[in-house]
């Protein structure tokens, strides 16, 4: 008999499918909200069964919370077994639950954000889909599944950057963040089959009982581990395959903050956690992992420092903050690394929808935060909930993210060794973040009002003109968003709620894991991590509490910079701007990273194609190929012309030519 | 033994003659009349061959029915001599050739195989071999199939023939056109073709753009 | 039983020949009776030298076939000459490629 929390979760996966497919036949007989709705309902129902699976797991004792469920067999050759199945154990369904809550308080936004867009049903086609592919790829129980859905979320999210797809900037944004996925994808894939040709398995459980057998620190081991890495790092934007990331921005803020921040992004996190076993006995590409994490959420947190758009800025506080979790899963503090994703999911979904509420208010999509100031007393409420957002960003004292970043923190310093030096730039950057995420709040909601706040602030709604804020270009309204008529702002209920709901979230979410008082997300994960050789290896409580003064200590000296140079003395951004103008422009520019890939990647392909439409399209295939083939055929057709006379006599002569000829051979063969 | 070789070569040479008969003669008429003499020898043939039902067979539906037909369309349609126009030299030449080719090898391949059952003077066969007993027996037993198929073909041949011959009413006059085209001089009608080939441009090369342009017409819009 | 079998092929080469020199579709159909009774022949002949009933059922069969071939050929020929074409194998030649 099948368990009943797997038949919850085919529950779970079936909804968000059918939503998809309903909205997607349907979309020209759901008028209004509907389709939004419908949408919103099916995430919702997902939920609960999310939560019926959980309970229904929770009577399972602990060693067995191992549960597979199988569909229907894939491929059954021998030596390959695939089924399409699903698993059920405590780490999935911890996966599942952040993804639907936070899925459906998204999809909620996300009916008053959009409202007179006019791809609303494809919007929310779109978004359950992706949801589904999720869904899918965290539940998946072998390999094969899991490569399905994570192509799936890398098409979804392709459609949604380009969602707005008249606006070039979209498009091309798009195409990037699909092609560097699929790099990903391919990692992921290569991956697959050495695993697959070491261990002789592509489910889990074989794959992960299997790994014993080889020897630690394998060739082949590692290079499965760092091509697995490859695709977590493609897919959670970590160095160097991070540019998709901030330019996914020009997506709808409601993806940004449901793809880009606080799901799909952090199915990397969730990859390396899966696959610890095979971490743990390969850990010289762990330690290469939790390197890669620690650059990357150090480099993010400088560029967040001077980039300019809003939207961006929240992109690499992104990055850096799954640098975090990446360093916590590399380090084998799986359940630091998994908090400190839930949390992170709930104040940066938080944050986006914060942003925007802002940017609609100016009827913009992105805004750079040059043009916006003072915005307070126009938009209490986003105010108060963005700045409870940038708190938990910033690890303020007692809120959630002030206990997740610091458990990932003291874990790898209770490492020792390497993790030490880790360490010690997660905190370096912890600073940074405090500073940058102040400074949003400060330049965005402080200051003189610009002309959009003022007119809110009187009851009126801004028109600003539908420009597109990359190029300047004129854009064009009649695609739906960013239109003339979308005003919402924040006073739309079914925006406020979630944010509601989200903030409360982001305050107290800390509370499931206080050192030496409470442990709800570590003892709920446990049986997952259980064949872990690290799972006991925790830091004493005396020294969970000295990172979290270290670290809150940090956060408010940031905070207090970002106020210093924003609010009291505008002066020293700009004096230091221009002393460290070398600093600065490398800053502004990300590093480089962009022309570099230009240069090393985008040029050179480029004449490659040139070389190969001129020489090998048309003088080769054309010339030599086709044309060949196609003289070949001719000739063909003109021999058999000549031979098809029309006179009977003559094909009578040819049947009795072959005859003589076919006896001929009998008798010369017969001999 | 003596008298069924001398039946042989008598029969034989009978066979033999109205075979060429059928192909040399120029009348048709004649032509079927030999093969009817050639049919009947052949029947004393398979009589020898103890193929008693089959030389029945052959001299009752053969000889009789079937040639009764060749005689009545021979008459229907007139006994011309070999009618004259432009003549095909070389598959005249060259087709006894081959004919004499194909003689020589199964001639080869008869006198040198290593079939024992060739060159001897066959099984001894039990009382009823040939008998009409036994080759019904046999097509209601072992051979069912291919006798059912065989009548079925029988009966489609049947229907064809009245669809084929069957004077069609109205088609007369509509036919005249069709017969100028059927009737047209082999030197002139692949020419006309080849020529309303080229027109169309030879393989369609052109007819690609088109679609092409009209899709491009579209997405501006 | 030799003989029998260089006879058939004799007949069958008679016929042959006929079929490719003779322009008078109706002499062709006769020409290819010829070809198929050779073929008979063969078959008796070696259903009396296997001493197996299964060669005259052949026979019997390749009668039959014979039988269609006559009555769709004969039917050819009289379509022609109501659509008052020249009965000639030469001169249909429409199928040319």
């Amino acid at each position: 008999m099948t368990p009943h929390a797997v038949s919850w979760a085919w529950v779970v996966l079936a909804l968000p499918l059918a939503g998809t497919v309903g909205i997607a036949l349907g979309w020209r007989t759901l008028g209004g909200r509907l389709a939004g709705w419908i949408g919103s309902g099916t995430i919702g129902l997902s939920f609960l069964a999310g939560l019926a699976m959980y309970t229904t797991l929770e009577e399972v004792p602990p060693p067995g919370r191992h549960l597979v469920g199988s569909a229907w067999e894939y491929v059954g050759t021998s030596g390959v077994h695939v089924d399409l199945a699903v698993l059920v154990d405590p780490l999935s369904t911890f996966m599942v639950l952040v993804v639907t809550s936070v899925s459906f308080l998204i999809h909620v936004y996300s009916v008053a954000y959009l409202d007179s867009d006019r791809g609303y049903a494809r919007f929310f086609s779109y978004l359950n889909f992706f949801v589904f592919s999720m869904l899918l790829l965290v539940l998946a129980a072998n390999f094969v599944v899991l490569i399905v859905g994570w192509a799936f979320v890398g098409a979804a999210s392709y459609l949604l950057i380009s969602f707005w797809y008249r606006r070039d900037t979209a498009t091309r944004a798009g195409i990037k963040a699909f092609v560097i996925n699929v790099i990903g994808d391919v990692g992921l894939v290569v991956a697959a089959f050495l695993i697959l040709s070491q261990l002789g398995s592509l489910d889990y459980a074989a794959a992960f009982a299997a790994v014993k057998s080889v020897p630690r620190d394998d060739g082949v081991l590692i290079a499965a581990c760092l091509l697995l890495l490859v695709g977590a790092f493609a897919k959670s934007g970590q160095l160097p395959l991070h540019t998709w990331l901030p330019d996914a921005m020009e997506g709808p803020t409601p993806v940004s903050a449901l793809i880009h921040a606080a799901t799909m992004v952090t199915a990397g996190v969730y990859l390396i956690a899966r696959c610890y076993p095979l971490f743990e006995h390969a850990p010289t590409a762990a330690a290469i992992g939790a390197i890669v994490g620690t650059l990357t959420l150090l480099f993010a947190a400088t560029v967040a420092l001077v980039v300019t758009d809003l939207k961006r800025i929240i992109a690499y506080s992104t990055i850096s903050q799954i640098g975090y979790m990446v360093l916590g899963v590399s380090a084998f503090a799986y359940s630091a690394g998994l908090f400190h994703l839930m949390t992170h999911a709930f104040f940066k979904a938080l944050l986006f929808m914060g942003a925007g509420s802002v940017v609609s208010a100016l009827g913009m999509t992105n805004e750079s935060i040059d043009r916006m100031s003072g915005f307070r007393k126009a938009m209490p409420f986003t105010f108060a909930t963005f700045t409870i957002g940038a708190a938990a960003l910033a690890g303020f004292p007692l809120l959630s993210g002030f206990f997740s970043k610091d458990e990932v923190l003291s874990y790898t310093l209770h490492r020792g060794g390497l993790y030490t030096l880790l360490a010690v730039l997660g905190y370096a950057a912890a600073l940074l973040t405090a500073f940058y995420a102040f400074r949003m709040v400060f330049r965005v909601f402080f200051g003189e009002p610009v002309e959009g706040a003022s007119s809110l602030e009187r009851g009126d709604l801004y028109h600003a003109e539908p420009r597109n804020p990359l190029t300047g270009e004129e854009e064009d309204t009649d695609v739906g968003f960013p239109g003339p008529e979308h005003h919402i702002a924040e006073r739309a209920f079914s925006m406020k709620a979630p944010m509601a709901i989200l903030a409360l979230l982001a305050v107290v979410g800390g509370l499931m894991a206080v050192p030496g008082l409470t442990a709800e997300v570590e003892h709920f994960l446990e049986p997952s991590f259980a064949a872990s050789e690290h799972l006991h290896e925790k830091p004493p409580v005396s020294e969970q509490l000295t990172g979290l003064a270290i670290g809150g200590v940090l956060a408010l000296l940031g905070i207090g910079a970002a106020y210093l140079v924003y609010l009291r003395r505008p002066s020293l951004a700009r004096s230091a701007r221009e002393r460290l103008s070398l600093v600065h422009r490398f800053l502004v520019n990300k590093w480089y990273f962009d022309e570099l890939y230009d240069r090393a990647f985008v040029r050179p392909g480029r004449a490659l194609g040139r070389f190969g439409r001129a020489t090998v399209e048309r003088v080769l295939v054309q010339g030599a190929l086709v044309g060949g083939a196609t003289g070949v055929v001719r000739a063909g057709t003109a021999f058999a012309r000549a031979i098809q006379t029309g006179y009977l006599r003559a094909y009578a002569l040819l049947l009795l030519a072959g005859v003589c000829a076919l006896a001929l051979y009998f008798l010369i063969a017969s001999r | 033994m003596l008298s069924e070789q001398i039946l042989f070569f008598v029969a034989a040479a009978g066979a033999l003659a109205g075979a060429v008969g059928v192909v040399a003669l120029r009348n048709p008429f004649f032509s079927v009349l030999a093969l009817v003499g050639h049919l009947l020898a052949l029947a004393v043939l398979f009589l020898l061959l103890r193929a008693e039902f089959v030389a029945a067979a052959q001299v009752v539906v053969y000889a009789g029915a079937v040639m009764v037909l060749y005689v009545f369309v021979v008459t229907y349609v007139g006994g011309s001599e070999e009618p004259l126009g432009p003549s095909l030299g070389a598959i005249r030449a060259v087709g006894p050739l081959f004919a004499v080719a194909l003689l020589a090898e199964i001639a080869i391949a008869t006198v040198a195989t290593g079939l024992k059952a060739v060159g001897s003077r066959g099984s001894e066969v039990a009382a009823g071999f040939g008998s009409p007993q036994a080759i019904g027996a046999l097509l209601m037993e072992k051979f069912l199939i291919a006798f059912e198929a065989a009548s079925f073909l029988l009966l489609l041949a049947a229907v064809a023939a009245v669809v084929l011959a069957g004077r069609r009413r109205g088609l007369e006059e509509a036919g005249g056109e069709r017969v100028l085209q059927l009737g047209r001089r082999p030197e002139t009608g692949p020419q006309a073709t080849d020529r309303s080939a080229g027109e169309q441009g030879g393989y369609g090369g052109r007819a690609i753009d088109k679609p092409a342009s009209a899709a491009r017409g579209g997405q501006s819009t | 039983m030799t003989w029998f079998v260089v006879l058939s092929a004799f007949i069958f080469c008679i016929g042959a020949a006929g079929v490719l020199t003779r322009r008078n579709p109706l002499v062709i159909l006769l020409c290819l009776e010829l070809m198929l009774n050779a073929g008979n022949l063969a078959l008796l002949a070696f259903a009396r030298g296997h001493g197996d009933g299964a060669g005259q059922v052949f026979a019997l069969v390749v009668m039959v076939i014979a039988a269609c071939e006559v009555v769709i050929g004969l039917g050819l020929i009289v379509a022609m000459y109501r659509h008052k074409l020249p009965i000639d194998a030469d001169e249909m030649s429409e199928l040319r490629g």
